[in-house]
């Protein structure tokens, strides 16, 4: 009895973040198992039996990829023109002192605080008023998805920055270093790894966006807009191994990222 | 107040501070600063936290702008300067080192940025200053990884690559443990002596300043209380603060009776105490008669007599502590006031216990008369400790 107790009191905070980490990463085995699925109908969920047709005939289900491709091409998009915008803004509200500076800091969390639908509607409101009806598509949602994901760059961003010690600027002007130099010197490359994690964000933030693209998205489907119309008569399980995909590219991403860094470091421990 | 360091020569190489003040809003943090520090000098700027002291260095390095005044470099105006024109590097108080560049790429950053040598050039010299800071194993390292001793180094040889007319150093040591600030003063010493640049040096520790400077200014509340060698300040302080503030001192109140060829003859607890002309400053009616407490000798009731010697009678010990190397007593006067003594553990007698009736006796060179108008307790706290 008192074996158990001492077991548990010397892993029992180990075993209960293993279950929360089984508990996070249930649906992500469920989508790899499922990329593997060979269903007996369409509009079965259980897993009958294992294929790779599925990885091999990724295309196949009409739309699909041409779908995944919009998805890209306006997260790539509206992640770049986001995150140079938010970081620039980033900069200004912690380096400068002007009016309107605390108001800004306000306005900047409104889009995050504002529920989505709500946010979907009014943008189509606006849209359609300032004369887009019957032209909504691939820009109305490029213009939207910049919206709701600068919030969250400048936001990012600024953390960053306001962890910047100031003193690091002032030795590279004391070490006689222009201004141009202390930023492209100094400054940026402390700041890069705020500024890769908030494109990391846009980027999944716009890929996932379903509810405001929904709204000003016209007849343009995106990725998740195609999952969801397929939902109404079964999901294709290509979807699956789009999701896995993309899980694989995120993992090798974070993986990679440390891994570089260990590399970086590795020789000075010598 | 202020004293000329070395000659009034002006040229070479000289830092001049004229009559600068920096205010920040209502408050003067730097009060029509006069200084001079001789070319080549390790100069010490030494007083508590918010003396001012951190706002000159920053003012030299470019880093402030002063509200009045000029600061020369050289005979050259550099008081509007960018901190990038000017020949002066500092060493930041927390380093403040690259974390993203390694110990090599640190040292050469300012090399690199006045762009005035080739790589191979640039490859030597930061391999030399690695060197004379001990440190070229570590060249690929970034500072994360080094001990804060060793990032001290890296920061001292990141300035010191410039070979900057000055130097400055902005409380380099106080993120050190004692041993180690120890054995970092030495060796700053060793290579100011070796470069032979200018050091302005920022502390609070007044030890430190007597260890390494060869000038020190005290300064408090925005301006400069007295300057010149440590010996001098030591021995012969001109205001109750530099006398609590740099070691400890007895200061009893006295009247200056009359002056007798070199010597000051003033009356204290009924006595008469001679002062030195030369340790004392021309005073008038109501003093401070101070005295270190290691000068003091303590002798029984009526031993001793020796006509040479100041000696205040009536005294009987009030507490005793043993330090080591020395023993600290407490006598307490009639008056009521406690005087310390502290006499160094040679052996050669028995010491004292508490409730001994003793005799305070000491030199006449080593009294020192200071205005009466001045506060006795000023820089008594801040002087001791950190």
């Amino acid at each position: 009895m008192s074996a158990i107790r001492n077991w548990l009191g010397a892993h029992g905070v180990m075993l209960f973040g293993l279950l929360v980490l089984a508990y996070l990463c249930t649906p992500i085995v469920v989508v790899v198992l499922m990329s593997f699925n060979d269903p007996a109908s369409r509009l079965g969920y259980d897993f009958d039996g294992f294929t790779l047709d599925n990885w091999t005939s990724i295309c196949d289900p009409y739309q699909m990829c041409s779908s995944v491709g919009k998805s890209i091409q306006i997260g790539l998009m509206a992640t770049g023109l986001a995150t140079l915008l938010g970081s620039l803004m980033a900069f200004a509200m912690v380096r400068h002192h002007f009016r309107g500076r605390s108001t800004s800091n306000v306005l900047i969390f409104l889009p995050m605080a504002s529920p989505e639908i709500v946010l979907g509607s009014s943008l189509l409101a606006l849209f359609v008023n300032a004369g887009f009806a019957g032209q909504l598509g691939f820009w109305t949602i490029f213009i939207a998805h910049v919206m709701f994901c600068l919030s969250f760059v400048v936001i990012t961003v600024k953390a960053r920055l306001a962890g910047l010690d100031p003193r690091l600027e002032q030795a590279a002007a004391d070490l006689y270093a222009t201004e141009w130099q202390t930023f492209w010197r100094v400054t940026f490359p402390l700041v890069v790894p705020g500024i890769v994690a908030a494109a990391l964000l846009s980027f999944s933030l716009s890929f996932d966006d379903f509810i405001i693209t929904n709204l000003t998205s016209g007849q343009t489907v995106t990725f998740p807009m195609y999952v969801w119309g397929a939902a109404q008569r079964g999901v294709p399980m290509q979807v699956n191994v789009i999701g896995t995909i993309m899980f694989v590219l995120a993992l090798s991403m974070v993986v990679g990222g440390s891994v570089l860094r260990r590399v970086r470091e590795a020789p000075a421990r010598g | 107040m202020v004293e000329q360091a070395g000659g009034l020569s002006g040229g070479g190489a000289d830092l001049q501070i004229q009559g600068v003040t920096k205010r920040f809003g209502d408050f003067v943090a730097v009060d029509d600063l006069h200084l001079q520090v001789p070319e080549g000098a390790f100069f010490a700027l030494l007083g508590a936290s918010g003396c001012g002291k951190t706002t000159t260095l920053r003012m030299v390095a470019g880093l402030e702008r002063p509200t009045a005044g000029r600061i020369l470099l050289g005979g050259d105006d550099i008081t509007d300067l960018k901190p990038y024109r000017r020949p002066v590097n500092t060493v930041f108080q927390s380093y403040a080192l690259f974390p993203h560049l390694s110990v090599e790429d640190n040292v050469a950053f300012g090399l690199r940025r006045q762009g005035k040598v080739s790589k191979g050039e640039l490859r030597t010299k930061v391999g030399e200053m690695l060197e004379l800071v001990e440190l070229q194993q570590y060249a690929a390292r970034r500072p994360a990884q080094l001990s804060g001793g060793q990032q001290q180094r890296v920061a001292l040889a990141r300035a010191l690559i410039n070979r900057p007319r000055v130097l400055l150093l902005d409380e380099p040591l106080g993120a050190l443990d004692l041993k180690l600030r120890r054995a970092m003063q030495l060796e700053l010493k060793r290579i100011q002596t070796d470069v032979g640049i200018t050091f302005i040096h920022v502390t609070h520790d007044q030890e430190e300043a007597m260890t390494m400077a060869d000038t020190i200014a005290v300064m408090n509340a925005g301006v400069i209380e007295q300057m010149g060698a440590p010996e001098e300040l030591y021995g012969h302080p001109r205001s109750t603060f530099v006398a609590n503030f740099l070691g400890q001192s007895n200061l009893i109140s006295g009247v200056v009776k009359s002056k007798q060829g070199d010597e000051f003859l003033t009356e204290v607890l009924g006595t008469t105490v001679r002062a030195s002309k030369v340790t004392s400053r021309d005073l008038e009616g109501d003093v401070w008669v101070g005295v270190r407490p290691e000068k003091v000798i303590l002798q029984r009731p009526g031993e001793g007599r020796q006509e040479e010697l100041n000696r205040l009678s009536g005294g009987r010990v009030s507490d005793v502590s043993f330090v080591g190397v020395s023993t600290q007593y407490l006598v307490r006067m009639a008056s009521g006031q406690e005087l310390m003594a502290f006499e160094q553990n040679t052996g050669e007698r028995r010491p004292f216990a508490v409730g001994d009736d003793v005799d305070l006796t000491w030199l006449a060179e080593h009294t020192f008369l200071l205005d009466a108008r001045q506060d006795v307790r000023a820089g008594a706290e801040l002087g001791d400790g950190e």
